[in-house]
């Protein structure tokens, strides 16, 4: 879908690289995450990261960054020996870094946030401003005066781009940018990283998306359990061959099997309206929406534009003034909270898996515990059965192929990619009559992410009907049986995917599919 | 060179547990230095103050007596502490618990009933339980902070004891001390030690206290409190309620500091008097941190403090040091304590001087 732009000049200005890095080892208890690694980041290079979830990047970018401090190895930084203090004190060397998990503060607004992060005291009401600007400027809206607690994780990744940008680095860390970026505002980041690039900007990037780091990157890194495994030059690869290089195969496709058009309606949206409590917040309108046994329906759309409100409801983490709304195998559940949905056969995957899915300071198997208690029957007459817990972690874990230190591990010790498999496992594995999803795959590695596309898809073909929230279109396509979008609140008509397009969908996503109310009503984030 | 303290990458297990030890070293050696300021021996101090109290089996059976309210409070508070509810008021619980109890023993006081002591103990839990319920409705229902709540309720507990000592309740032939009658034999816990003061109560506190620990580390919903406690997002997630966790929290810390009181009340005192406050609810929340919110912990936390209360009083009577040195060693504990938990999370690093 997207076209190979031309690349920009890879030889970048020579002289004093900016960054370089000198056998960067770091030892955890239970793993060897970074092994002896050499980097080196020339002024204006737009270098890529690639590797396998659990590879060590993060853990790479996080040394640099001055969050943790590598057991051996040096730091050069524009040719000066330096020891990475703090973030405090990247940012004053200057370091920017978007984080993979975000690090923004959930009870201040954006302004005050991205304050933070700046030397001095600002003038917040200057700083408003500013943010307005740059988000307009970059083709990242944010409303600088909300709080960040209300944002979805596509807001909050805009609000960590500008935040950054408003710092004016000259060494820009992005990790995972633009997973829950939609493809227009990561068609405007990248003309802004190459903006910043031309000026000088060196930029550290790591994505799991290969056409994108094909498309942008000068240079790329591989690395695998935590070596460097080998480099190359992204315009000269095929998204397949960068693949081959990261995981050592050729990638598994994914076999979809005939689109089925559905047995019993087991998830039923009956006029679905509710208010958001956040000023700031999507009002959900009159949704209607049925999802089958047998079925995969996929809901696309700009993040901001009631998604979340619209977890929400079917969840059950904001229940409604009233039943019907919500049906789950025919059992009005529009005021029941989220176990008893569960128990009436609904699984969930929230789109933040760390905080949410999962508690960041407790073991993967208490962690199975949090949802699999019943379903799993890791309970014994209200006593932890420690056994069934132990053995149903283990289970997903050898399943899903998450790579960490057993069910023992802390989930917060784990990279992102693999507690995004851990959860999608511990989900799909109580077989649940209706799944809903959001982001299935976010941040997970391309091996990884076909393999979570074909567990779902074997889950529709035993029947259970599921429903995805996602805003990458390609991965929608790939899965869906019938797609829908949601803009403003309101949802459109669903329509096969096989007779619809990308191009259609995304007239659709600014809220303009036919017989949509009121169609001057455009989406406000479009 | 510098010392500098640097945050640990991850939250150290080992220093969890070393801290409350390395607390207590550094409350001995903070009491040493006490002892020589006020002029007394140190070594005379520690011996009077540390050993003299558990120098027999009369000693020992004070100690445990002693530990009997700290132990029903700090486990029940424990539960409350590890969801975040912040029940500071067991002290008011405390007294309510005694209030009830001791107003089924007067009302009873010609009864000679097996059943009298039972309905006592429950007297006791639910009138903790009931002044619990107040912070508890005001959060659920106001979003009101328990942490002021509760503690002002301890003022109030205060008062309204001592309204009923020195007025309803008052013992008509008690020469006019705010006190109640002595409650009638059937109203007294049995003794466990011929010739001591240890009742029943300890066996209470100790079945409590496995309750107390199968509750938090094997029960479900001893897991679903810990993960309100942890993850407030999460919990909501997966359905946990976040109401009844505030309940449950409030209502255990209110229920055992309500027995805490009926056992003193119907043990050592037997009878109410308007002096049944004895800060044990407060003492307890020092307890149930050096225990690390671990029925085990607590068990242990609670001997040190009712060790602390037994060698303050002999250091009055031996050394006639006053008696606000306990409260001054129970002050240095939660102090050192706290000062050595900052190395769970952080670490102390040297830096050549740059
Ligand atoms: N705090 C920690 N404690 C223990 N192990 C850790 C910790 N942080 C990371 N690890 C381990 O280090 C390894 C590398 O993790 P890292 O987050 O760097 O991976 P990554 O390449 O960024 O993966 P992803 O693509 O999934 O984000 C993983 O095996 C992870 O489990
Ligand atoms: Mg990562």
């Amino acid at each position: 879908m997207t076209n190979p732009t031309p690349q920009p000049p890879s030889a970048a200005p020579h002289g004093t690289p900016r960054l370089t890095l000198r056998g960067i080892r770091k030892v955890y208890p239970s793993v060897v995450a970074n092994d002896g690694i050499d980097l080196t980041v020339q002024p204006g290079e737009i270098h890529a990261v690639l590797g396998e979830n659990g590879a060590g990047k993060s853990t790479l970018m996080k040394i640099i960054y001055g969050v943790t401090r590598q057991t051996e190895g040096e730091i050069e930084w524009e040719g000066k020996t330096v020891e990475v203090e703090s973030p405090a004190h990247a940012r004053s060397l200057g370091i920017g870094m978007v984080f993979q998990h975000f690090s923004l503060f959930e009870t201040l607004n954006v302004t005050q946030n991205v304050a933070l992060a700046l030397p001095g005291k600002p003038d917040l009401r200057a700083l408003a401003k500013q943010i307005e600007e740059v988000s307009q400027r970059y083709g990242l809206p944010v409303d600088p005066r909300r709080m960040v607690h209300a944002l979805s994780v596509g807001e909050r990744q805009r609000v960590e781009i500008i935040r950054c940008l408003l710092q004016n680095p000259r060494l820009l860390i992005m990790d995972e940018p633009t997973s829950v970026l939609t493809p227009q505002a990561v068609r405007k980041l990248f003309e802004t990283l190459r903006q910043l690039a031309a000026e000088g900007c060196s930029i550290l990037y790591i994505s799991h998306k290969l056409d994108e780091i094909q498309e942008l990157c000068h240079t790329a890194t591989v690395l695998r359990a935590g070596k460097v495994t080998g480099s190359c030059t992204p315009s000269q690869e095929t998204p397949a061959s960068m693949a081959r290089l990261m995981i050592g195969k050729d990638l598994p496709v994914c076999e979809h099997g005939a689109a089925s058009a559905g047995g019993e309606v087991r998830l039923r949206l009956a006029g679905l309206s509710h208010a958001s409590e956040d000023p700031f917040g999507t009002d959900l309108k009159d949704i209607h929406l049925d999802v089958r046994s047998g079925e995969i329906v996929g809901i696309a759309g700009v993040s901001g534009n009631g998604q979340q409100e619209l977890l929400y409801a079917i969840s059950g983490e904001e229940p409604l003034a009233e039943k019907f709304p919500v049906q789950i195998c025919g059992i009005e559940a529009g005021r029941m909270p989220p176990d008893q949905r569960r128990s009436a056969g609904m699984g969930f995957v929230p789109e933040e898996r760390l905080g949410r899915g999962a508690v960041p300071r407790m073991s993967l198997a208490e962690n199975a515990l949090l949802t699999a208690h019943t379903g799993a029957g890791l309970l014994r007459s209200g006593l932890i059965n420690f056994g069934a817990m132990e053995k149903f972690s283990t289970e997903c874990i050898a399943a899903y192929n998450v790579k960490c230190g057993g069910p023992g591990a802390e989930a917060k010790s784990l990279s992102g990619g693999n507690l995004q498999k851990y959860i999608m496992g511990r989900e799909i594995m109580q077989a649940p009559k209706v799944l809903v999803v959001a982001q299935p795959t976010w941040g997970v590695d391309v091996g990884a992410a076909a393999f979570i596309r074909q567990s779902l898809i074997e889950l529709r073909n035993r029947g259970t009907a599921i429903l995805v929230i996602s805003e990458e279109l390609d991965e929608l396509f790939e899965i869906s049986d019938r797609i829908a979008v949601i803009a403003n609140g309101r949802l459109s008509p669903t329509k096969p995917a096989a007779e619809t397009n990308v191009e259609e969908i995304g007239v659709w996503m600014s809220g303009m599919w036919p017989g949509a109310a009121g169609v001057e009503e455009v989406s406000h984030a479009a | 060179m510098l010392l500098k303290l640097e945050a640990r990458p991850e939250p150290s297990k080992l220093m969890a547990y070393l801290s409350p030890l390395l607390a207590v070293a550094l409350t001995l050696i903070g009491g040493l230095m006490v002892f020589s300021a006020l002029g007394t021996d140190p070594l005379e101090g520690f011996r009077v103050f540390f050993l003299n109290p558990v120098k027999d089996t009369y000693g020992i059976s004070e100690l445990l007596l002693k530990a009997t309210p700290l132990m029903l409070c700090a486990v029940g508070l424990a539960v409350g502490f590890r969801a975040n509810v912040w029940n500071i008021g067991a002290e008011g619980q405390y007294v309510m618990g005694a209030v009830a109890a001791s107003g089924l023993a007067l009302y009873f006081i010609d009864s000679e009933s097996a059943m009298v002591l039972p309905a006592m103990v429950l007297a006791g839990a639910i009138g903790g339980a009931l002044w619990a319920a107040i912070p508890a409705f005001l959060r659920t229902r106001f979003n009101a902070n328990e942490i002021l709540t509760s503690l002002m309720l301890v003022y109030i507990a205060q008062l309204a004891v001592s309204w009923l000592a020195h007025g309803p309740w008052k013992d008509p032939e008690g020469f006019n001390f705010p006190q109640t009658k002595m409650f009638a034999d059937s109203a007294l816990l049995p003794m466990l030690i011929e010739g001591t003061r240890l009742n029943f109560a300890f066996v209470i506190a100790l079945g409590l206290l496995t309750v107390g620990y199968v509750f938090m580390q094997r029960s479900f919903l001893g897991f679903q409190m810990r993960v309100a406690g942890q993850a407030d997002a999460a919990a909501r997630y997966a359905g946990f309620s976040a109401t009844r966790t505030i309940w449950i929290g409030m209502l255990a810390g209110g229920a055992t500091a309500g027995i805490a009181g009926m056992a003193e009340v119907s043990g050592p005192m037997g009878q109410l008097t308007e002096h049944v406050s004895n800060n044990y609810g407060f003492a307890a929340i020092i307890v149930a941190f050096i225990g690390r919110l671990n029925p085990v912990g607590i068990f242990f936390g609670s001997l040190l403090m009712a060790l602390l209360y037994l060698g303050g009083e002999q250091a009055q009577q031996y050394l006639n040091l006053p008696s606000s040195i306990s409260k001054v060693f129970q002050g240095m504990l939660l102090f050192f304590l706290l000062g050595a938990d900052v190395f769970i999370h952080y670490r102390l690093r040297l830096k050549g001087g740059k």
